[in-house]
């Protein structure tokens, strides 16, 4: 996959400077990275990254979800040990990042669906994906204190 | 300085200011090198020269080896697409001038088809998907006696845009999706269908929408708009393959 790729090659960058580190003769010419550099591109790329990354994210999410859930119907005390787990701060904070990622999917989502579908909606592109920003901004700022604040005096 | 000038000889006076510009290039040699390898060079240029003349100083006063397509180098022959700092431009239409050069800039090929030799690629498979949407008028009728197709303003106003193409890649190797999955038609194939597709004389738009409505087809396209803006001609290009996939689902142009 191309984000895996690009990832790889990220890390392999990190790679070599750590392990030029130590001997200075090839330490001192920094040279960039054998790979291509990472394609400089604008909203329109970005906004499908992250649309995929969170795409993928929740559906591991959900995958999970449905096996504990089904655990009930394993054994009732062993869903009850697993969901109790998910009631402490960590969780809590992950639930943050879970909401994140939803969030901007399902805006993002609703751009694409515009562009796709909206005779104007490829000329707007740019200005939705800064509006489908904002509105997860709003969002979130509406949730985190509410949520967190919930997670720690519990 | 008013004086100085002044004094100076005119040509000195007018003389063009020039800039020492730090190129790295990714460089590969298929006889020598297991891998890519990126190599600097320092050129003296003016803001006016063009990235393409830059490799021009490279290559005739520095390292004769440097090997890049070129042939027209003015924006209308589509040889000499690469990647400049990260980005899919013309090497011809690139001033230096609109470039940062208190950094050093980065030019490699273009992303997605074969390397061959430092800045060219294998152009086969782009020119093999742009054959597959068969790119020339079909038409079943006969001309008239004046011997021309006539066509109303609006009619060849409806593809204006996709014929400006010169076939130069840089759109379709701008699109994560080729360059994972290098079956993708990609923009270029589609923009150069659209120009058919949507024009009145032309009578084989189904079988052009049919072509298109593949796996590998049109909706293939995430919609990321980095086709759009590499494109040196400035077609629409994401609006295009938008155009198409309305088409297909529409069922007619
Ligand atoms: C909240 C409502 C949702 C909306 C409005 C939405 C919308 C969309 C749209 C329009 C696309 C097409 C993207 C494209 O054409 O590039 C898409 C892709 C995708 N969605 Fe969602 N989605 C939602 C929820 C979900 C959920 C719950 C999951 C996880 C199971 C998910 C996983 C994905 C994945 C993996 C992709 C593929 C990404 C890609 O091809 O780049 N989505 N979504
Ligand atoms: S659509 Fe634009 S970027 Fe793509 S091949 Fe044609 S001229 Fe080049
Ligand atoms: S050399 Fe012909 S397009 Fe640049």
């Amino acid at each position: 996959m191309w984000l895996s790729t690009e990832a790889s090659t990220i890390m392999g960058g990190l790679f070599v400077s750590v392990q030029t580190a130590g001997t200075p003769p090839k330490a001192s010419k920094k040279k960039p990275r054998p790979a291509g550099t990472l394609y400089r591109g604008h909203e329109g790329m970005w906004s499908w990254v992250f649309h995929r990354i969170t795409g993928v994210a929740i559906f591991f999410f959900l995958l999970v979800h449905v096996l504990d859930t089904a655990l009930v119907r394993v054994s009732p005390e062993a869903y009850d040990a697993v969901i109790g787990t998910y009631q402490t701060p960590i969780m809590g904070i992950g639930e943050v990042g879970l909401v994140a990622a939803i969030v901007f999917h399902a805006f993002n989502g609703l751009r694409i669906i515009l562009v796709d579908f909206w005779s104007k909606g490829t000329r707007y592109q740019k200005l939705m994906f800064w509006i489908v920003i904002a509105l997860w901004v709003l969002t979130m700022l509406a949730f985190v204190p509410r949520h967190l604040t919930n997670v720690f005096s519990h | 300085m008013a004086t100085a000038t002044a004094e100076k000889p005119p040509a000195a006076a007018d003389a063009v200011p020039s800039f020492t510009v730090t190129l790295i290039i990714r460089r590969f040699d298929p006889e020598v090198d297991e891998e890519p390898r990126w190599q600097d060079y320092d050129v003296e240029l003016y803001g006016t020269d063009r990235v393409l003349d830059a490799l021009h100083k490279i290559k005739w006063e520095q390292d004769g080896s440097l090997t890049f397509r070129r042939s027209c180098a003015h924006g209308i022959c589509g040889s000499d697409a690469m990647r400049i700092n990260g980005r899919n431009r013309l090497a011809c239409k690139t001033l230096i001038k609109d470039l940062d050069i208190s950094k050093p800039i980065y030019v490699e090929a273009i992303k997605g088809l074969p390397l061959e030799k430092d800045l060219v690629v294998d152009m086969e498979p782009f020119f093999e998907s742009f054959r597959e949407v068969q790119p020339f008028l079909q038409a079943n009728s006969t001309p008239g006696t004046g011997k021309e197709r006539v066509q109303s303003v609006a009619d060849r106003a409806r593809f204006d845009d996709t014929t400006k193409c010169i076939l130069c890649a840089a759109c379709t190797s701008s699109c994560p999706v080729f360059w994972t999955d290098g079956q993708y038609f990609g923009p270029a194939a589609i923009v150069n269908a659209h120009r058919f597709i949507f024009d009145s004389r032309d009578d084989q738009a189904k079988v052009r929408l049919d072509i298109l409505n593949d796996k590998e087809g049109v909706w293939r396209c995430r919609t990321t708009f980095n086709c759009s803006e590499a494109c040196p001609r400035g077609i629409q290009v994401t609006q295009a393959i938008a155009e198409v996939k309305s088409a297909i689902m529409r069922g007619k142009p």
